[in-house]
């Protein structure tokens, strides 16, 4: 073969694979060929390994205005004649080896996928996951991260109103970075990325093209990541300014209806740009790399297809409405530039001025060969099953000081530190900002709200994929359920590691069919997604962590609830179970066992069929205005779900409820489809007969008020202490400046 | 005012036309009539990226010798976060707004309280009251020379400061570093406002608070 296994692990292509190609095309690609194949063979671009099992997703919804698949991002009907299009992606490898950057263009990418479908964004949120914070390097990560996500989100005037961060050994080298963006377009006025119709221009628009990412999606992405191999040339830089200029320009040039088509530059640049939308079109284009604008000299052919510069978005035109289109740019004083044109011979072909540089069938190039993953059960799993939860003790220290313990644990604490460095208000929308269970964005002009959430879980998924993945899309509507919303439509990313090997493999498999079971249960479709594979660090894999963006709609924006106590004198009652009761299988997968034994062990499971008829109760209860609030029990279980409460609101608690069985595990076990909700004693009997309509367990609790979070014979913690341990866990964690800890010991 | 890397205009049309009532247009920023306005709005967001120096460049854009016009014949100016960056840039301030003190971008709701009522901007207002408003930016800390700061307080020209719930300027209630907790102030004549926080984003209930519109509520009062 006359390509060298060095030039191939390059573009992270295997040897079949090259044969593969010279077979399909007759003759041996030159390099510019072979480098446009790599980009679009990679995993990042071309799902090879994934592709199967991401069908297995649900993509059907009478909501849905344009399938997943057939374009970027499935579109979802809200009502009022408007739509919503989201999409979450990960940035992991890129923030492993410069944090800042690397998270800053992962917001500037999805922002951009957004941008592409017609909608303007109104909407971030972000999902993280660092090494623990006693690490400087883990810190160094998590504050550029934050700092990267701060500084782009925030020049773009578009508002961070939620996410989540955890913190695990399991990613220390690997941090993942998923972002997600969320826009809102009229819905006759969604764009389409397919290129068609011969002769139409093609107008590459914004940043000019430099050498920077050059390999991102075949390189970084798509293989294993290795820290000690330097790969900053890989990570591109972001102009936020740019893409605020690009979002604007972009919008009003949509509405000279002129724009036949819109794609975003991103993984894999204009080769990907260029082929992926006259693949959906049917067509085949003509691009001249020395129409492309160049931030230096001497590019070479290669460099200007497989550059990721960012902030960079192609159009379609007719030729008879370049004028027109390119006259908005330039009022944005934005470059633009014809670059190419559309054909109909099937074929992408790449000049530098008339030289001919590649000739390559778009059928071809867009069909990667397609992997079925062989998986195995992985060596850890029997020995995480078969620990007798049972046999631990309860710690020695009341359950006050755990509690305390928890609530300052940093993937429980509060993430003000965070958020407080995100716009999360700008655009005037944010009736829920971060730091509820979900986003509530109000939509103008209706009297409807959208709510936002992403969760993950890698303790679950590590320890049973299925019920891991079932437990995080349950979870997700969960949470859009106590604000009152119901659930429409999910997007994901799935965070793994190589999936060549089975036990990844594994994981993988039943993560996505434990994600379908929940996505069934719930009828909602997943409309869009990412796969991040190859996360590991010198052989070891992160945790399973598909993570979930959910989408649910509020008809009602002024029916929407809290995490918030909100009186004192209130009834507290615990939807999803009759009494509080204690069984170690609860204990499984929990924080609680993290943090005080150490260990990550155990079976986690979730009933389907209860949770959702949880939810509906919740939901139902919420419209019709019974609760004062509504909180999920998820890390850390009951105490924390109660605490986080109290601490939201300042009032306090006292429980009446009998707590039988193992109180660790009763009050910090993680049992599933659990939520917390307050209402007046008035509203009690009204709420009860809901929750028979439904067929909903339910134990009152106790009521709210006082200082503290008291349960008699239990624990009596002051609200102060939880709310200090809660407040400046996560700038402890790290040893940053903060108040010093809160004197008064928690009492039993 | 709509600069390239505005993101307050939005914001600001959305209070002045679908909360207020009033008519209100975007200017772009190489546009140069003010025909028919009676006050400015220049928004918050990062023109020109804030690249060089906050409000540097955009100071420069041709709308701002209009703007100055406008001022200097009496017509009332606001500029809020980004825009009263740039009014200092543009000299129709005084002083200068710098790097928050801890360095981070700070989006949150702070306290101030009201200097002086004897403004076009605050008449609405009671000397003292504390007003709910939040902020938004990575550089809000005022800075003066000691003559300017002198000047500012001598003739009542200083606005808002940042201060607690019950009304004391603290060091613990100033988000940013700024000078004596300066939130906001005005020009010598009195037409022209800058202040670090966002009145428009706290004029409606569903957003949290209303303390926002005391300030547009007054600009209507002397419009009338």
């Amino acid at each position: 073969m006359p390509v060298s296994k060095e030039i191939l692990d390059e573009i992270a292509l295997s040897e079949a694979e090259y044969a593969a190609i010279v077979e399909r095309l007759g003759r041996e690609p030159n390099p510019l060929e072979l480098g446009m194949f790599g980009a679009l063979w990679s995993e990042h671009c071309g799902y090879k390994h994934s592709k199967l099992l991401l069908r297995r997703l649900p993509s059907h919804s009478p909501r849905l205005l344009v399938a997943p698949g057939a374009e970027n991002a499935g579109v979802v009907d809200i009502g009022d004649g408007l739509a919503v299009v989201m999409k979450v992606e990960s940035h992991n490898h890129p923030s492993a080896v410069e944090p800042y950057q690397g998270a800053a263009t992962g917001v500037g990418g999805i922002v951009r996928d957004i941008l592409a479908m017609g909608a303007r964004p109104i909407a971030l949120l972000n999902s993280l996951r660092f090494g623990p914070l006693d690490s400087a390097r883990n810190r160094e990560l998590f504050s550029g991260v934050i700092g990267g996500i701060s500084w782009y989100g925030n020049c773009i005037g578009v508002p961070d109103v939620g996410g989540e961060v955890a913190f695990s050994e399991s990613y220390s080298g690997n941090p993942l970075v998923n972002a997600l963006c969320l826009g809102l377009v009229e819905k006759g006025r969604v764009v389409r990325a397919r290129a068609s119709g011969e002769g139409n221009l093609l107008v590459l628009v914004g940043a000019d093209t430099g050498v920077d990412g050059i390999h991102g999606a075949s390189g970084l992405a798509s293989r294993t990541f290795e820290e000690e191999r330097e790969m900053r040339p890989t990570v591109q830089v972001g102009n936020p300014f740019l893409e605020k200029v690009l979002i604007e320009a972009c919008l009003e040039v949509l509405e000279t209806g002129h724009v036949l088509a819109m794609q975003d530059l991103g993984a894999a640049g204009l080769t990907s740009t260029v082929v992926e939308s006259v693949a959906r079109g049917g067509a085949g284009a003509v691009v001249d790399v020395s129409k492309v604008p160049r931030r230096e000299h001497g590019m070479t052919p290669y460099e200007v297809m497989l550059s990721e510069s960012q902030e960079r978005m192609l159009v379609v035109v007719a030729p008879e409405h370049e004028d027109a289109v390119r006259s908005v740019f330039d009022k944005w004083d934005l470059e633009s530039s014809v670059i190419g044109r559309v054909t109909a011979d099937g074929l992408v072909c790449v000049y530098d001025g008339s030289s001919e540089e590649a000739r390559l069938p778009v059928d071809v190039l867009t069909d990667p060969p397609l992997y079925t993953l062989q998986g195995a059960t992985p060596a850890y799993m029997e020995q995480t099953r078969s620990i007798d939860l049972g046999a631990l003790p309860p710690p020695d220290d009341g359950a006050g000081s755990v509690l305390i313990r928890l609530l300052a644990y940093p993937d429980i604490a509060g993430k003000e530190w965070i958020y407080r460095q995100y716009d999360h208000q700008v655009q005037t929308n944010t009736l829920q900002p971060p730091g509820g269970d979900a986003a509530v964005l109000r939509i103008k002009g209706t009297s409807t709200a959208i709510a936002l959430t992403t969760d993950g879980n890698g303790r679950y998924c590590y320890l049973d994929p299925v019920a891991g993945g079932a437990i995080v899309v349950a979870e997700a509507c969960r949470n859009l359920a106590c604000v009152g919303a119901e659930p429409l439509a999910l997007t994901d990313c799935l965070n793994f590691g190589n999936p060549e090997r089975e036990d990844v493999s594994y994981q993988l498999e039943g993560c996505i069919d434990g994600m379908v079971q929940a996505c069934e249960a719930f009828g909602i479709p997943v409309i869009s997604g990412n796969v991040s594979l190859y996360n590991e660090t010198r052989g070891v894999a992160v945790w399973p962590t598909p993570v979930v963006g959910a989408l649910g709609l509020i008809e009602n924006a002024e029916r929407r609830c809290g995490t918030a106590f909100t009186i004192a004198g209130s009834d507290v009652i615990l939807l999803g179970a009759a009494e509080v009761s204690g069984d170690s299988s609860a204990l499984a997968g929990s924080s609680y066992m993290e943090l005080m034994h150490g260990m990550v062990a155990g079976v986690p499971s979730i009933d389907l069929d209860l949770e959702v008829r949880v939810q509906r109760l919740c939901r139902r209860a919420v419209r019709e205005g019974l609760l004062e609030s509504a909180h999920d029990c998820a890390d850390g279980g009951l105490a924390v779900a109660l605490a986080e409460s109290c601490i939201a609101g300042g009032i306090g608690f006292l429980g009446t409820a009998e707590v039988t069985g193992r109180w660790d595990a009763a009050l910090f076990g993680e049992t599933q489809s659990r939520i917390v909700v307050s209402l007046a004693a008035s509203t009690l009997p009204a709420f009860g007969r809901l929750a028979a309509e439904e067929g909903v367990p339910w134990v009152r609790l106790g009521t709210t008020g006082g200082n503290s979070l008291a349960i008699p014979g239990v624990m009596d913690v002051p609200l102060a202490a939880m709310d200090d341990a809660w407040r400046h866990g996560l700038e402890r964690a790290a040893g940053w400046t903060a108040p010093e800890l809160f004197e008064e010991e928690p009492g039993i | 005012m709509v600069f390239p890397g505005t993101w307050s205009d939005g914001d600001c049309y959305h209070v002045a036309t679908s909360v207020l009532g009033q008519d209100a247009r975007y200017v772009w920023h190489k546009d140069t009539d003010l025909s028919g306005i009676d006050c400015v709005v220049l928004p918050g967001g990062f023109s020109y990226g804030d690249y060089l120096r906050t409000g540097a460049i955009a100071r420069f854009s041709p709308v701002m010798d209009t703007v100055e016009r406008f001022a200097e014949a009496g017509g009332l100016v606001i500029g809020i976060c980004n825009g009263f960056q740039i009014l200092c840039e543009a000299g129709l301030l005084p002083g200068v707004l710098t790097r928050n003190h801890h360095v981070q971008f700070r989006c949150q709701w702070v306290d101030l309280r009201v200097e002086t009522t004897n403004t076009p901007f605050t008449s609405a207002c009671e000397r003292g009251d504390v007003l709910r408003i939040p902020i938004s930016h990575g550089e809000g800390s005022y800075y003066a020379d000691p003559d300017t700061l002198a000047k500012l307080n001598a003739g009542g020209h200083v606005a808002f400061r940042y201060c607690t719930p019950d009304g004391e300027p603290t060091t613990d209630a100033n988000p940013n570093g700024s000078l004596e907790n300066i939130a906001g102030i005005v020009n010598a004549r009195g037409n022209v406002l800058g202040m670090m926080p966002h009145p428009e984003r706290c004029c409606e209930a569903v957003l949290g608070g209303t303390d926002g519109r005391r300030i547009f509520e007054s600009v209507l009062r002397a419009m009338a």
